[in-house]
């Protein structure tokens, strides 16, 4: 089960350890982390799932799709490591794995 | 002041299947919603995407659930109240005042809240004290083109709404200034292509991998600045500024009227959807209650329930009997079947 750190927009820090095959999002969601909304429930379609992912894991994670480049423009301040959690499954290589989440979510 | 057996906040499936359960039963109602259109996550989310879980419909699209919702309903002739959000709900005896951001005004015996994850509002650029400038020069949407005439106007996205009005506002504006975070629009290629087109005539400016950071003026925005990915800085003077970053899903003034909530749901009982306000009822997405799944096919289940209460509310007189549309003639002459 990879750990995941979810550092919140304020510094407050939460570390959970998520099921592999879950999504970061899921992770957040059914682990009570506040910050991400999911709206659409992980579908690629609301970019309400925004987080912003620790540098060194970026080229660990799957590339960007078109639906998440597309989906991205809709993010609140995105950045070069903006990703949207829904899209980014866990697998044990993810052991570690750190992001940040925005201000808000749109 | 309308009255009404029913108002239903919400024309998403769910909020539309409701019309359908009600009218059987011969019972009217009125659908508001905040979108300009009908259909709620389906139209606006996902109107091309192919859903496969509709009972009986072994494949759909967004846009075609909806076309046929609207088939279904169609005998009951039901009053669509678009482009506008509910804001109030107040009690009066046993009824319920409906208001509206158009300030219309409905009474009725029955709510039902189908409001899906909240009404669709527009998305704001992340600059703080953005309001003010709503009064005066920031858009997010048109609704008259020509105030634009012979303006610099910047719009900022990459969709269809900010590549469409790219091309459509440089016939009559000054300039147009489009801006997008990256390189690839997601608009229709075709219209990207009559940008670019027009951004060689020199009609239209294209800046591409920048982001806003700041909008400056006092009342209204006179100088919007821009952020390159590699760090550099761009002041550019405007008279007006149209932001099309999509639309986002807000539980808005739902929150206010006093219904029990967790986390950003509707608590309900699952026997007839009722909120712990008498007449007021929370289907789909929007309800919660022990197992539920956000699923169309629950909550088409959940306004069939609901609407059996809604009956006895609107008419306490009639006794209501359970009826097959297959065989009642009752319901088969509010169909206008022959
Ligand atoms: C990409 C994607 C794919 C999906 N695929 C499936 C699938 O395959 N199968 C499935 O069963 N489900 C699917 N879903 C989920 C499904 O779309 C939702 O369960 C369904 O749309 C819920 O319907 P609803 O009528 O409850 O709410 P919505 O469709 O969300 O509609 C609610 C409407 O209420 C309006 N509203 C809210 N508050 C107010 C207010 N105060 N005043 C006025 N109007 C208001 C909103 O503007 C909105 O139009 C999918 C969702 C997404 C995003
Ligand atoms: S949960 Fe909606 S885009 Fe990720």
């Amino acid at each position: 089960m990879p750990k995941v750190t979810y550092i919140e927009f304020n510094g407050k820090q939460h570390e959970v350890n998520v099921e592999n095959g879950l999504s970061i999002m899921e992770g957040a969601v059914q682990n009570g982390v506040p910050g991400i909304d999911a709206d659409c429930g992980g579908a690629c379609a609301c970019a309400t799932c925004h987080v912003y992912v620790k540098e060194e894991w970026l080229d660990k994670l799957p590339e960007q799709g078109d639906s998440e480049k597309d989906m991205l423009d809709f993010a609140f301040e995105t950045k070069k490591n903006s990703r949207l959690s829904c899209q980014l499954i866990l697998e044990d290589k993810h052991d570690g794995i750190i992001v940040n989440l925005p201000e808000k979510q749109g | 002041m309308k009255k009404t057996d029913a108002v239903i906040i919400g024309a998403g499936p769910v909020g539309l299947f409701a019309v359908f359960e009600l009218g059987i039963m011969g019972l009217n109602a009125h659908v508001i919603d905040n979108l300009d259109k009908v259909g709620g996550q389906c139209i606006e989310l996902y109107p091309d995407k192919p859903i496969y879980d509709i009972p009986a419909l072994p494949e759909c699209t967004g846009e075609s659930l909806t076309k046929n919702l609207l088939k279904q309903i169609k005998p009951f002739n039901t009053e669509f109240h678009l482009n506008q959000r509910v804001e109030s709900l107040e009690k009066k005896d046993h009824n319920w005042i409906v208001t509206t951001s158009d300030q219309e005004k409905f009474e009725t015996p029955n709510v039902i809240i189908a409001a899906g994850v909240g009404s669709f509002e527009p998305r704001k650029p992340p600059i703080k004290n953005i309001e003010k400038f709503e009064k005066t020069n920031l858009y997010y949407a048109v609704k008259d083109k020509n105030k634009f005439k012979d303006q610099i106007v910047c719009i900022f996205g990459g969709g269809d709404s900010a590549l469409d009005w790219t091309v459509e506002l440089s016939k009559i504006a000054k300039k147009v200034i489009l801006i997008h975070r990256r390189d690839d629009f997601r608009a229709a290629q075709h219209t990207v292509g009559l940008a670019r087109d027009l951004e060689k005539e020199g009609k239209v400016e294209i800046l591409t991998c920048y982001q806003p950071l700041d909008f400056k003026g006092d009342e209204s925005i006179k100088t919007v600045e821009v952020k390159h990915d590699d760090g550099q800085q761009k002041n550019i003077e405007v008279d007006s500024v149209l932001a099309f970053f999509g639309l986002k899903m807000e539980l808005g003034p739902i929150a206010n009227w006093g219904l029990d909530l967790e986390a950003k749901s509707l608590k309900v009982n699952t026997e007839n959807f009722e909120t712990n306000e008498k007449g007021i009822f929370a289907i789909g997405d929007i309800c919660t209650y022990p197992g539920k799944l956000k699923l169309i096919l629950s909550g088409f289940h959940e306004g069939a329930l609901c609407a059996q209460e809604c009956f006895k509310r609107a008419k306490p007189d009639e006794k209501y009997v359970f009826r097959f549309t297959t065989s009642s003639s009752d319901i088969q002459k509010r169909l206008g079947v022959k």
